[in-house]
Order: structure tokens, then sequence, then C-alpha cells
């Protein structure tokens, strides 16, 4: 790089950090070992700022800003563990366990499950909200994969790597709120739409929503780190 | 790359003409689509698979995109209207004003929910966000026409009136 | 097209005008229109025409007591008619020149009064449809000379010495947005104006694009010219078919001068402008969603940064603004700042268009100086609450506002004064309630609207307004506890600070201020069963349910 290296300096839970212009809170938090939660974000894909669980708290501001998105600048002072934090994270959590039938025990992904380990991590015991317990479908018509709306959580991970990535856009989502689903093509099923059967989605997908036909029981491990290879690989050639 | 040619119409209805008239007019730019969908609507009453199929080929947009699209505003219908259609306003000065009453006794005389069309494809009850007559609420639209004021009474005469017709 | 062109064509229409002794005009905005004024128009043609007399028959766009429609104004007198049917047309038209036809006089010099007219100056004076009428009365006067003796940065200057706030709802100092779309680079910039109203209960954007469509092209016009932009549109709900009709030969009819197109008025300034529908989506009033749907796309809000005066349509500065705020441009580049800011109140200058219904005497549009009180729209102009009822809240700011109640309605109105009592501008819907409503069913038929209207993309609006509407059905059905109401408290917090865009962000808005205000009805049915308005029906008490669900 040719330009002058323009690097700023900002506290992040006090800590002196120094950053490059452009980077976004998140980036910097984590080279520096400062754990923020996140859902939707995944190295490799664009961000969304859509699951909330890492806002954080910007000195002089009332705005809490996700860190996904938003942009170091000189002086900045962010907080990322205050308990307005925390508890906002846990609502969220809870929301989340409350919108559909995530059922961790009969789940393919227990153990593997971001969900969980996010619901562990952040203190949550029990869920105050009403299960909303919806009636949700199974599509299996796939020869390797399976979507199991129950366990999805809107993350969108599956259509922005099938769009961004694999470059098919197999992935949207329908409809709109609280009757969002994620679906192929025209609400196709899976197996009869113009999947490129590449699997990146069920990579990604940090719950039990998308997996692997081939995987028996519980232990189903992903592993999305391929993504900012990918990407490095396909912007050298 | 080879030149990209739009998919034939599918079928020799004039009404794709029309269609195809909205996305030439837009140099069948992406950003068509929602156009594209409204003059779909326009001409056919609602949007089926086909449809949605065509324009999104034309257009070059991805299937599940355009399907995205079709499902997150609630001006597109998947489904053909009834013959007639009768819309109650549930803008927030017609809820004060009793517009709730209203669909609560349409969906009663037509045995139908809000959003359904009766079996024999005849009417189809709608509500309405809000149409902008907030000061004649409640407010009912009968086959498009702005009607202000509205009791159950008129209302259900109305859709006697199309029941017999 | 120039200054003096104009000036020509405004004394060509004072001529034909000039050839009338009386002008009838006639409302046919939807109200009125919806009552039969139509045939109404028709018939005193009609009737003019068998008279002899000189008559110009004019139809107009709102002329504001939409309650006293179909509404017709009999000039030069000013005798205003109400509930006018096409049978007294005759009355009318013999009375001219003689004594007013008494039955159908209507005495509202009280609800006038109170108000002064910018944004609706034209309204009930000019025929939409024709641009000579609107020339007529200064119209794109303000454009021309902009265009002739201002500089870009003039106009931004003015409109930011004029204190004139965004009137969509957030109140942002225009002339800050302006100034920020000028000095962002790049030579491409669009100008977009909202017209998506999705607030029920507000129709006034509805109203200028339909009656005063040309006042909207001039201020979208200027602006262009402000921030050097080249191209704009109007994104218009699909619901407003008449205002997409108005607006679409109101277009064709100012390119035809000139007044759109290439190096207009002999400048060098190229500017023209497209519509585009919306197609039912409440969140598209929300900039970043505005564009994804101008753009074809979901309507999905993005988190801003980057703003779309930096980052906007196709990733070119943008300078959206929503039609009342357009409206007000033109007569601001006319008079001046300094005119402008002399009207309103300390923060909140100018005028206010305000949509006046619920359970109210005089529905209709008012346009009130900002600052005035609030008991001055409701009682005086309003004519208070009909029906032996009595006054118990107005609403204000739509889904994402609040319900102001009695003990507040000195409250003088203006964007932080609404704020501060949990409420917000909003773009000026008022729906009053008296005591039939309840105000815990009113909290839940909002959240059942931000429900609907949610986009789907954050969690805490998407799953939280539903679990909202969950506790609010509880608390209606009287099946609710304390511990629901305490939940609901916290969850109203958490979709406020958390969610994504200004949808989620305001949606707990009508349920924490009826809280504030109206608490005994909350308790009242979660303790006793009872729903003090009457509104909602609960049956017997159920059994109390477990709070606590156990994490499978």
């Amino acid at each position: 790089m040719s330009e002058a290296v323009d690097v700023k300096t900002l506290q992040i839970n006090g800590h002196e950090v120094s950053a490059l212009r452009g980077q976004t809170i998140l980036q910097v938090a984590r080279e520096n070992d400062i754990d923020i939660p996140t859902l939707c974000h995944l190295d490799g894909l664009s961000d969304v700022g859509a699951c909330r669980l890492c806002l954080v708290e910007i000195k002089g501001s009332n705005k809490l800003l996700p860190a996904c998105v938003a942009t170091v600048y000189e002086g900045m002072e962010v907080t990322t563990d205050t308990e307005r934090l925390q508890k906002h994270r846990k609502t969220i959590l809870e929301l989340l366990f409350a919108e559909r039938n995530h059922i961790c025990s009969v789940c393919v992904s227990n153990g593997h499950c971001e969900l969980q380990s996010l619901a562990q991590q952040e203190g949550v015991t029990h869920v105050r909200f009403p299960y909303r317990n919806p009636e949700l479908t199974v599509d299996a018509s796939h020869e390797r994969f399976t979507v199991d709306h129950n366990r999805c959580v809107l993350c969108t991970r599956c259509v922005r790597v099938c769009a961004e990535v694999e470059g098919a856009h197999v992935w949207d989502v329908m409809g709109r709120g609280i009757n969002s689903t994620i679906i192929t093509d025209l609400n196709d099923n899976w197996g009869e739409s113009s999947c490129t059967r590449c699997g990146k989605c069920v990579q990604v997908c940090p719950t039990g929503a998308l997996f692997d036909k081939s995987k028996i029981g519980s232990d189903h491990p992903k592993y999305p780190d391929f993504l900012p290879y990918l990407n490095e690989m396909r912007e050298a050639q | 790359m080879p030149a990209f040619t739009p998919p034939p119409l599918p079928s020799d209805d004039k009404r794709w003409k029309i269609v195809n008239g909205t996305m030439r007019k837009n140099g069948f730019a992406r950003h068509a689509l929602i156009e594209t969908l409204h003059t779909v609507q326009s001409s056919f009453g609602y949007l089926d698979d086909d449809a949605i199929r065509f324009v999104a080929r034309s257009l070059r947009v991805p299937l599940s995109q355009a399907y995205g699209v079709v499902t997150f505003y609630h001006y597109f219908s998947l489904k053909p209207p009834g013959k007639h259609t009768v819309t109650v306003c549930a803008g927030t000065a017609c809820y004060i004003k009793g517009a709730d009453n209203l669909i609560a006794a349409a969906e009663k005389h037509l045995g139908i929910k809000q959003g359904q069309t009766t079996k024999d494809g005849n009417i189809s009850l709608m509500t309405a966000r809000c149409v902008g007559a907030c000061s004649r609420a409640p407010v009912v639209l009968s086959d498009g026409a702005v009607s202000g004021e509205v009791t159950s009474e008129q209302m259900l005469a109305q859709l006697e009136r199309w029941a017999v017709e | 097209m120039t200054i003096e062109e104009l000036e020509q064509i405004a004394k060509s229409v004072a001529l034909e005008n000039a050839k009338y002794d009386y002008e009838v005009n006639v409302c046919l905005d939807l109200a009125c229109a919806s009552q039969g004024a139509d045939k109404l128009r028709e018939a005193l043609v009609a009737a003019a025409d068998a008279s002899g007399k000189k008559v110009l028959v004019r139809r107009t766009g709102c002329m504001g007591p939409c309650s006293s429609g179909p509404l017709v104004r009999v000039d030069p007198d000013e005798t205003l008619y109400r509930h006018v049917s096409n049978t007294n047309a005759d009355a009318i038209v013999a009375s001219l020149g003689g004594a007013p036809v008494a039955e159908l006089q209507c005495d509202l010099n009280e609800h006038f009064d109170l108000q002064t007219r910018v944004v609706l100056e034209n309204a009930g004076h000019i025929d939409p449809e024709k641009i000579d009428d609107y020339i007529s009365r200064d119209g794109y006067k303000a454009l021309l000379t902009a265009l002739a003796e201002m500089t870009p940065n003039g106009v931004v200057h003015r409109i930011t010495e004029s204190g004139l706030r965004g009137r969509g709802g957030g109140g942002y100092p225009t002339g800050l947005k302006w100034g920020t779309v000028a000095k962002a680079g790049g030579d491409l910039k669009y100008v977009v104006c909202n017209g998506d109203e999705g607030d029920p209960g507000a129709f006034m954007d509805r109203s200028v694009m339909e009656g005063d469509p040309h006042r909207v092209i001039e201020g979208m016009a200027i602006a262009a010219y402000a921030v050097g932009a080249s191209k704009g549109f109007i994104y218009v709900r699909a619901e407003y078919p008449v205002a997409v009709a108005r607006l679409t030969s109101a277009l064709r009819d100012a390119r035809r001068p000139g007044l759109l197109g290439s190096n207009i008025s002999g400048t060098t300034f190229n500017f023209d402008i497209e519509i585009r529908l919306g197609a039912g989506a409440f969140v598209c009033g929300e900039e970043t969603a505005l564009i994804a749907s101008i753009e074809g796309r979901r309507g999905t809000p993005k988190p801003r940064p980057p703003y779309p005066a930096v980052s906007g349509l196709w990733g070119k500065p943008t300078l959206i603004n929503n039609v009342e705020t357009y409206a007000n441009i033109a007569p601001i580049v006319r008079n001046g700042g300094k005119w402008f800011a002399g009207m309103g109140s300390e923060r909140s200058k100018g005028t206010k268009v305000f949509a006046l219904t619920g359970k109210i005497t005089n529905t209709g549009l008012v346009e009130v100086p900002m600052g005035i009180k609030l008991r001055e729209i409701i009682e005086v102009i309003g004519g208070g609450v009909p029906g032996g009822h009595t006054f118990k809240a107005v609403q204000t700011g739509g889904p994402s506002g609040g319900c102001i109640p009695a003990e507040l309605l000195d409250l003088g109105v203006s964007y932080d004064a609404l704020l501060a009592a949990g409420s917000i501008m909003g773009s000026g819907g008022m729906i009053v309630m008296d005591d039939t409503s309840c105000m815990v069913n009113v909290a839940k038929f909002f959240i059942e609207f931000c429900m609907t209207e949610s986009c789907g993309k954050c969690i805490p609006c998407r799953a939280g307004t539903a679990q909202m509407h969950t506790l609010l059905t509880r608390i209606c059905e009287g099946s609710a506890t304390m511990d629901d109401l305490e939940l609901l408290e916290e969850l109203c917090s958490t979709v406020k600070e958390a969610s994504l865009c200004g949808l989620g962000q305001t949606a707990p808005n009508p349920v924490l201020s009826t809280l504030k205000y109206f608490r005994n009805e909350y308790i009242e049915h979660i303790l006793h069963q009872r729903c003090p308005a009457g509104v909602c029906k609960i049956e017997t008490p159920v059994a109390d349910q477990p709070a606590v669900e156990v994490l499978a």
C-alpha cells in the first residue's frame, strides 16, 4: 500500500488500542482479544448489523452502535460489557429461543451451536417470554442437506454466502417480520431448486437449521473458516 | 460473455406485451423489478409463479430475490382476487371509529378471514393500512370506490347486492 | 422559461378569471369526492350554464374541514357552504349576486382564524391539474429566481436560516441535510421525495400531492439546484392512485415549458423527476429502506452511518425529504428565511399541517403555526369532542408516537415538547380519543401494526414486537399478571434501544406513553379483570400461567 497508513487511537473498555482508519470496532476489539458476542457476523461475509448482539456503548452518545459495522474514529471510547448491554443481549437471546422451536437435546448441532454457546456465555438460564411454538416445516428434499426452519434464527448468513461467495443467490428471505423465512428460489423445495450443491450455506449456518444428512446424531460441527481464505484467493486472481 | 437475450413471452396473451413494455422502458434494469411487478399485478390481478419467473429472468434478478420482494410488500398478491373486493381501512382513525367491528361483521357474513376470497370466487375481503380518508372514518372501499362513515348495515347491504348479482 | 414569461402567464390567467363575475370552487379531495362532489360539480356547471351568469366552476384540492364536506366556496365573497349535494346546485347559482343560501352556509371562522396557511396556501384555490393556476399564484417563481439570482450555497443558506426541520417525523434540520449533500463529492447525486406517508391517520402529504402537485415538484427542483443533483424520484404509496395520476400529469406539464429537463431557464441546470410506486410497506418511510425499495429490493433498513446524504441511492449522495418539507421550500425561497423563522416557536419554526381525526367535531386538515397549544387545536379549531363524551387523549406521531392526556393539553406543539411528553411530531396525524377508547387496546393496536410492518431483519423488532403483542393481548384478555407487565416494560427498553431502525426504536412509544399516563387502565385489566372503557371483552379469569419456562 502506497498511501500513508492512517492510525487511530481509541479506548475499548479502558484499554488504549490503535486501529487503522476504516476498521470496525469489532475488528479492532478482536485483534486485541476483547470479546464482543456476534451472531449474524461472519468473517468473510458482508455485515448487516441485524442480530444486535454486538451493540456497544460509545462515550458521549446515548445511541448503541453495532460493532460489526461501526467504524473507529480518533479518541473514541468504547465499552462492550456494561450492565445495560448485557441486559439487552440476554433479552435478545431469549427472544430468539422463544421465537421458534429450539430444542437443544434433539438437535444435530447440540454442542456445536452458536446460539447455544452464546446463551451459555451470556448466562441465559431461562426464557421469560412465552414460547411462540410456530408450526414450521422441515425440507429434506435435497440429496445431501436438510433445512429445518424450526431452528433458523434468520441471521441470513446462508443468503449472503450463496449470493456473495458462491455467486448463485439461491437463498433469500420471504415474507416480513415475525413471518419471515428463508427460501430457495420461488419457495421451491431445496432439492428441486437451482442449488449448486456446494454446501457453503450449511457450513456457515450457526445453528442446526441447515445440516448435512450424512452426519448422524448430534455430532455435527461446522467449518466456516474457509471463507476469508476463499475471499483472499479470489482477490489475488 | 454472450449478450443477454430476455426470455420469450410466456404466452401470446397481450398483457405480457404490457409487462414487457415496462421492462423495456427501464432498459431491463434490475431496479425495475417492483415497477414491473406492479404492471403484472395491474394487468393480471395477481402474481403467479410463472409471472415472477418471467420477470425475474428478464431482469436477471435471482428467483429467490424476486420472490422475497413479492412477499415483502403487502400490495402484491399471489392469489387471484375475487370478482368483487371489499377493503376495510384498518388505519388508526378508522380503528378508533370501530373498523374492527366492520371487519368482524364482514368476516362473519362472508365466512372467510381478512385476506381471503369466498369459495365461489365472488368476494375478496381485504384490509388496508390507511387510504388517507381518515377524516371520514371508518372507511370502506367497494371495488375501489371510497365510502366514509360506513356502518355495518351499509357494508353488509353492499355485500348482499354483490352476492345476488 | 423566464420570470417574465411566468408573469405573462399569471397575467393572462388573471385576465381570463376577470371574465367571470363569480368563482365557485368545489373541493374534490378524497373526503368530499367520496360524498358525491363529482356529481355536484357537474350539476354546478350545468346550473351555471343555464343561468346565463358569468360563473367559473373550479375543482380544487382539500379545503380543510372534511367533516363538513362536500364543501363549496363562492368567491369573491368567500362564502363557504357545507354538506352540499347536487340538488343544491341551482340554489347556489341562483343566489350569486344576492344573499347566500342560508341553510348551507357554515360558520367556521373560529376554525380558520387560528390557522396560518403556507403549505396549504393554494389548497382550495387552484385546479390541481392546471399548471397555469399554480403559476398565477407565484408558482415556479421561486425556482426561476433561485436559478437567476442565487448560488446553490445561497439557497442552502436561506433554508438553514429559515430553521425548517424535516416534516416527515424526525425533525432533522433541513438546511443541515442539504448542506451535507451539497458538500458530498461526486457529480451524480439524487433528490428523493418521500411520499410514502405510512402513518395511518395522516393524509396531508396525499392532499398536497393531489391538490398542489407542482409545489412538490418546484421544491424538489430548488433542492436539486442547491445540492447539485440532476435526477429526482418521488416515492408514492400505491394506495394513492390519484396522487400518482396528478403528479404524472404535473410532471408532463412542467416539462413542456422547460421547467424540468435540460438547461432549465437557459441555465446549465438540468433536472428531471421519475415516480416510483411503493407497494405497501410502512418501513419504507425509513430512508435506507426507501432507497432499497427504489432500487427494486426488499425494503429493509441498513445501519447508518453511512447516511444517504453521503451514500444513498446506488451509493450516490442522496437528499431525502418528505412531501410537506418540499412544499415549504418555494415560499421560503420567495419570502426569505427570516420570514419563515418569524413563525413558530423557539426551535420549531414555521407552520405544521395536522390531520385531525378520530372523536372530534371538525375532522380534516389544519395548518397552524408551531407552538400553538394542543388545546387550541382540539377545542377551538377541532370543535372539541362530539356526542357529550369527554376527551381522553390525543395520539400524535402515528405508530411511532404516543398518547397525550388531557392534563397536557396546554402543551405548545413543537418537536421538542412532544418528544418530552413521550410522543413525537411524526408526520402530523392527530387522532383524538374519548372515554370510549381503551388505552391498553390502543397500545395493542399500534403494536400489532408495528409487528406486521416490521421488516424482520433485526431481532429486537421482529421478535420483540411479537412478544409485546402477546403480552398486551394477555392484558386485554384479563389473563396477565403483574410479572407480565414488568416483562413488557423491560422488553420495551430493549426494543427501543437495540433495534436497527426508527421503526423498531419507536415501536414501544405507544406502550410507554400509555403506561406513563394511563397506567391505572393496565392495572385494572390485570388485577381486576376489568376494562374501564368497556372495550376489551374479558371473560372469566384464567388460572395463573407459569411466567418462567425452563430452557430445553
